[in-house]
């Protein structure tokens, strides 16, 4: 039998309109200028009640301490995002623009690229990390999860940092690039120092740099065709040099796109996932009686933590945004996170709601850019909540929370649970 | 405006309108159709807005491009001929009363 229910309403309701047009006033509205510092110590502690000062101020405003231009509610972020030909990644994704001065590494063939050169390089990955090579690796990643919570039920007491968000992408995606066992203590050392360096230069960024040396050389070693294992995404991504997709010199630093971005990021999401759990043990019910809502759970997570809270874009031309006049060459800093809980955008943006839809959100970013590992980081965060949902009925914090600070990043450096086996 | 019928895995229909120019899967998400995910949000990335198109439509929406057939090798159900990838079927007044089927899982 075939029932028929008809939506009537073509008109877009507010909590889910998309972004799109903006208002564009003919005379420019004056921007507001902020004293803010979103890469201060203090920012990191407690950054909502400054991410609503940022969105409430206007849909632009100028943060004086960095000259820089940023964007916090949900239609402008979408909007820059979306327009990378007058926002564009070219001239670097943090604050340093590269027409200005030299990047401190040489920098990214795809995130601090521009259509057409990156359109070229984001096909090559994009295959890599295709749906198909996901599900080649589900079983065995899902397996690794629930063995990883067979083990710390064991212990039931543990720092679901170190041992979980942490342990558990380490137990999977190095495999799963190809890397050698040796020196993959680099591996969050090096993209601490990536998440930091596009930032300001201030100490994070300064400290990380200083102590880069060794991590950059290992990071130039693993990314070379013969320290790759056939079968990982890095023996992939040389592949298509023989296909001529790409050049043998582009190759490594493709590889190293995925070592920068692709260890850390996951880090913080499970870190995220697990500590939203926690602290809303009645999400964790919801979640262990329908476990086909684990993805959702840790889509939902990574829009209420947002683990990359921010990236800059570089202006190309005179634009307007929302009536606001940014001039050519200006950094705009687009507030992932604060995007993420626009009111104008999200229902009870402050609730963490497994079954909320949470398509659209900006977390992995938005248009050309948009994560190209997003598959790898749900898959990751789907399989480990469905063997938490299965496996533990309860996570206790039994200790004191600690936050780790990194210009880009946010999560924690340790949080201290006990687990109660189902 | 166009509408669209989407038809449940349960054979339970919903129809809506459509924006001219929106994607289906757009259209889908805008009035909360659950059985299509859209994770990338139309970035032909996640393969998770898979559609089975009405065979009387088969001809009309469109070809499947290169990249979209690499990502239909992807869908956690079954690829059949008339599988499709909603967020890169456009609506136009010519897709008036379109007809398309959900699959039983996207991811
Ligand atoms: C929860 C985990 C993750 C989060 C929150 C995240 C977030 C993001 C964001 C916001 C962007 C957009 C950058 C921009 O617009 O400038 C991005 C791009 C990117 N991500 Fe992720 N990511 C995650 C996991 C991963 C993983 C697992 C990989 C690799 C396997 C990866 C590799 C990349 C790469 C290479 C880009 C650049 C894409 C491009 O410029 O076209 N990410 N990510
Ligand atoms: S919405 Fe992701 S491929 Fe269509």
């Amino acid at each position: 039998m075939v029932a028929t229910v008809t939506t009537a309403s073509p008109h877009t309701p507010p909590v889910l309109s998309f972004g799109g047009a903006l208002p564009n006033d003919a005379s420019s509205q004056p921007v507001v200028h902020l004293d803010v510092d979103p890469f201060a110590m203090d920012f990191f502690a407690d950054p909502h009640p400054t991410h609503e000062v940022l969105r409430e101020a206007g849909p632009v405003v100028y943060l004086d301490k960095w000259n820089v231009y940023a964007v916090a509610r949900y239609a402008e972020v979408h909007a820059v995002l979306n327009d990378p030909a007058t926002f564009c990644s070219s001239r670097g994704v943090g604050l340093s623009d590269f027409a200005r001065e030299k990047p401190w590494r040489p920098p990214s063939l795809i995130l601090e690229a521009d259509p057409p050169a990156h359109t070229r390089t984001r096909a090559v990955l994009n295959k890599v990390l295709s749906p198909a090579v996901m599900k080649q690796l589900r079983d065995g990643f899902a397996a690794a999860a629930d063995a990883k919570v067979d083990e710390l039920l064991e212990r039931r007491s543990f720092d679901a940092v170190a041992d979980l968000a942490e342990a558990y992408p380490l137990s999977v995606f190095p495999d799963a690039m190809g890397l050698q066992k040796e020196g993959r203590e680099n591996l969050l050392p090096y993209a601490g120092l990536v998440f930091n360096a596009f930032g300001p230069p201030n100490q994070l960024r300064q400290d990380a740099i200083e102590r880069s040396a060794p991590h950059q050389a290992y990071v130039a070693a693993q990314c070379q065709r013969a320290n790759l294992a056939p079968g990982g995404f890095g023996a992939c991504i040389h592949a298509r040099v023989d296909t001529g997709d790409i050049t043998a010199d582009e190759a490594p630093l493709l590889v190293r796109s995925l070592l920068s971005a692709g260890l850390d990021t996951t880090v913080n999401g499970i870190g995220a996932a697990v500590y939203c759990l926690a602290r809303y043990p009645e999400e964790f019910a919801r979640l262990r009686s329908d476990l086909s809502l684990a993805r959702n759970a840790f889509e939902e997570a990574v829009r209420f933590e947002s683990p990359v809270q921010t990236f800059f874009r570089t202006t190309t031309r005179d634009v307007e945004i929302s009536g606001c006049h940014v001039g050519e060459g200006e950094k705009v800093l687009m507030f992932l996170a604060a995007a993420n809980r626009d009111p104008r955008r999200w229902a009870d943006p402050e609730c963490y709601d497994i079954t909320r839809k949470t398509s659209g959100h900006v977390g992995f970013g938005s248009g050309i850019h948009m994560c190209v590992g997003q598959l790898v980081a749900r898959l990751e965060g789907e399989v480990m909540l469905s063997a938490l949902a299965r496996k533990v009925v309860s996570i206790e914090i039994t200790g004191d929370v600690k936050r780790r600070f990194n210009n880009t990043l946010r999560g924690l450096e340790s949080l201290p649970v006990t687990f109660t086996p189902a | 405006m166009p509408s669209i019928t989407f038809i449940h895995h349960d054979d339970r229909a919903e129809t809506v309108s459509a924006n001219d120019g929106d994607s289906a899967m757009y259209t889908a998400l805008l009035h909360g159709i659950d059985g299509i995910t859209g994770e990338c949000g139309g970035g032909a990335v996640c393969a998770t807005c898979h559609v089975y198109v009405d065979d009387s439509w088969l001809g009309k929406v469109g070809t499947v491009g290169a990249d979209e057939d690499e990502l239909l090798e992807g869908v956690a159900s079954e690829r059949l001929p008339n599988s499709r990838l909603s967020c890169q079927i456009k609506i136009t007044e010519a897709l008036d009363g379109l007809v398309l089927r959900l699959p039983e899982r996207q991811v």
